[in-house]
């Protein structure tokens, strides 16, 4: 059926105009579900943690609370937006979507399950390393053009400790290709599938690669200040960061970035640690054994779930421990694990072979 | 045409737009942010010519970092622009001379027969399923090994010289040790004192005035 879409789009527009039109058609197909998730990602947080907190959180919108993002959308759209007079107007209006486009295009090289991928490129990894450190941009130019002083002093704290984390998740996909012996997103998850413990959970990266896993893991917590990194937004400090001047629709893209941007981050936490759409039961047992799209969404949504669990649960980070944990605990731990994998890979004792 | 060349000149128009602005923009954040699009737009060139590696290198580490620490440096400096651009006439002559010298030489030798560029012309394609990074790393971790190493030894000097010479110990900096904040006991910081609950009140002079003490 998808080779038939595909014909159709080429007959009908000929190949450069269809081909165009084909690559759209997929962006959407993968960019709407992200807005959805996006969306019900803010329900399950208020959910997740009301119940947390032994509350029921937002039930009045719709049976159990459930057309809660949609009015919050609406209520966003008919806001004001205010553009304070001194601010730099072109560019404090596009720093939003410098923070949104990074973290959609980012979904191009996701496979969601085998052969279902947007662009199947070699060099996958690097590709998303190099997307996710653009979304910095928005937050500093977010944080001049406001021409505040608290605006500038989050997008300052925001965009040191983004750089900070880089480093260290940079450190741990490192190992990850360095198992995999490929930037090819697909082919790390299919590297996972076999083993020693032939494709069940136990073959997956996140045991012999436990450390780069939890600095990943955090990292990816810090990259998208959440709490308890949430220090660029710490609003007993700075009200809201570099957020703070904006108003309606386009503080509303700010929060679609962050929350497409968590989305991502549970999504490249699943392909390289968590076994992407393999099943956790080994190939022999009938359907649950069968690798599919839904292992993966399931995999995203708990480490979503993560997320969620650890803003309900620390308390925020002190600016100078945090910088101290990236750079003293982090950075060294993952050198370390290199090497040690690097060693591990060299004896006959290696699992990937 | 095909969609190929489509994507480049819209991309080559881009790449020279925005490499104007960078000299032209009147605003430093807006020079630094147009170099910042320059260089993207540079490495989609790249890509188009199927050099990803590279590509993503630019954007992962001049976009990515390099420019993150100049437009934190560009926002933070007080510079007055206006002195800055006030001989700006007086030099122009000079720049003129070497801009026009520079073109012609670049116009040059591209114009000039047997330099060798013919054989640029095209680039062909790789075949299917051979990896460009793959192809960038044989060489570098084999043939060339020793000065991609004395590279990487010099890249870790210049860190080491760099660090040790901005890094000065201040005497009225605040700094607690994590290490110690966590060792302390409860003991370090709280006596507890034993009292009794009551505590006998002598006679208190008939209330002259019930205003509070304060």
């Amino acid at each position: 059926m998808i080779d038939a879409l595909h014909n159709g789009f080429l007959s009908l527009l000929g190949p450069m105009l269809g081909t165009l039109a084909w690559t759209l058609f997929k962006i959407v197909l993968i960019i709407l579900p992200v807005f959805g998730a996006v969306a019900y990602l803010t329900l399950a947080e208020r959910k997740v943690i009301g119940y947390m907190q032994i509350r029921i959180g937002p039930n009045r919108v719709g049976p159990y609370g459930l057309l809660q993002p949609i009015a919050d959308g609406v209520k966003l759209l008919l806001k004001e937006i205010i553009s304070p007079s001194a601010a730099s107007t072109g560019l404090f209006f596009f720093a939003p979507i410098m923070v949104l486009a990074p973290a959609l295009v980012g979904w191009a090289v996701i496979p969601f399950a085998p052969g279902l991928v947007l662009a199947d490129v070699n060099a996958g990894l690097l590709y998303v390393m190099a997307i996710t450190s653009l979304g910095v941009y928005g937050i500093i130019v977010a944080g001049w053009a406001s021409n505040s002083k608290y605006a500038f002093l989050g997008a300052l704290r925001a965009s040191a400790q983004v750089i900070s984390y880089e480093l260290a998740m940079g450190f741990a996909l490192v190992g990850v290709l360095m198992v995999s012996s490929s930037l090819n997103l697909s082919d790390i998850v299919n590297q996972q599938g076999h083993g020693h413990f032939g494709g069940s959970f136990l073959s997956w990266n996140f045991i012999p690669l436990f450390p780069l896993f939890l600095v990943y893991l955090i990292s990816g917590v810090a990259e998208t200040n959440r709490a308890p990194f949430d220090v660029a937004e710490g609003e007993s400090e700075i009200v809201a960061g570099h957020m703070i001047e904006y108003s309606g629709m386009s503080f509303a893209l700010f929060f679609l970035g962050e929350y497409a941007n968590m989305w991502l981050i549970g999504a490249m936490t699943s392909i390289m640690f968590l076994g992407g759409w393999l099943s956790p039961f080994p190939a022999s047992i009938p359907v649950l054994g069968a690798p599919s799209i839904f292992w993966l969404l399931a995999k995203m949504s708990f480490v979503m779930f993560l997320f969620l669990w650890f803003r309900a649960t620390f308390p925020r980070y002190r600016y100078d421990q945090l910088m101290r944990l990236g750079w003293k605990v982090f950075i060294p731990v993952t050198l370390i694990w290199i090497v040690v994998v690097a060693a591990w890979m060299q004896t006959d004792y290696s699992l990937w072979k | 045409m095909t969609l190929t060349t489509v994507i480049f000149y819209i991309f080559a128009a881009i790449l020279i737009v925005s490499a104007l602005r960078v000299i032209t923009a009147k605003n430093p954040v807006h020079a630094a942010l147009s170099l910042v699009l320059s260089f993207f737009t540079g490495a989609v060139l790249w890509m188009l010519i199927e050099a990803e590696f590279l590509a993503i290198s630019l954007v992962l580490v001049y976009v990515g970092a390099v420019m993150v620490l100049f437009l934190f440096v560009v926002m933070m400096l007080d510079i007055n622009f206006e002195e800055l651009r006030k001989g700006f006439w007086g030099f122009f002559p000079v720049a003129a001379i070497v801009a026009t010298i520079m073109a012609a030489e670049m116009v040059l030798i591209l114009l000039a027969k047997g330099n060798g560029l013919e054989s640029f012309t095209t680039v062909a394609p790789l075949p299917e399923g051979v990896s460009n990074i793959k192809q960038l790393g044989i060489p570098i971790y084999t043939d060339y090994l020793l000065a991609f190493e004395l590279a990487a030894v010099l890249l870790l000097v210049a860190i080491i010289a760099a660090i040790s010479l901005t890094l000065r110990r201040r005497k009225n900096t605040k700094y607690i040790n994590p290490a110690d904040q966590i060792a302390v006991k409860r003991n370090d910081r709280l006596r507890i004192v034993k009292m009794q609950a009551e505590v006998e009140v002598p006679e208190a002079p008939a209330a002259a005035d019930d205003k509070p003490a304060a």
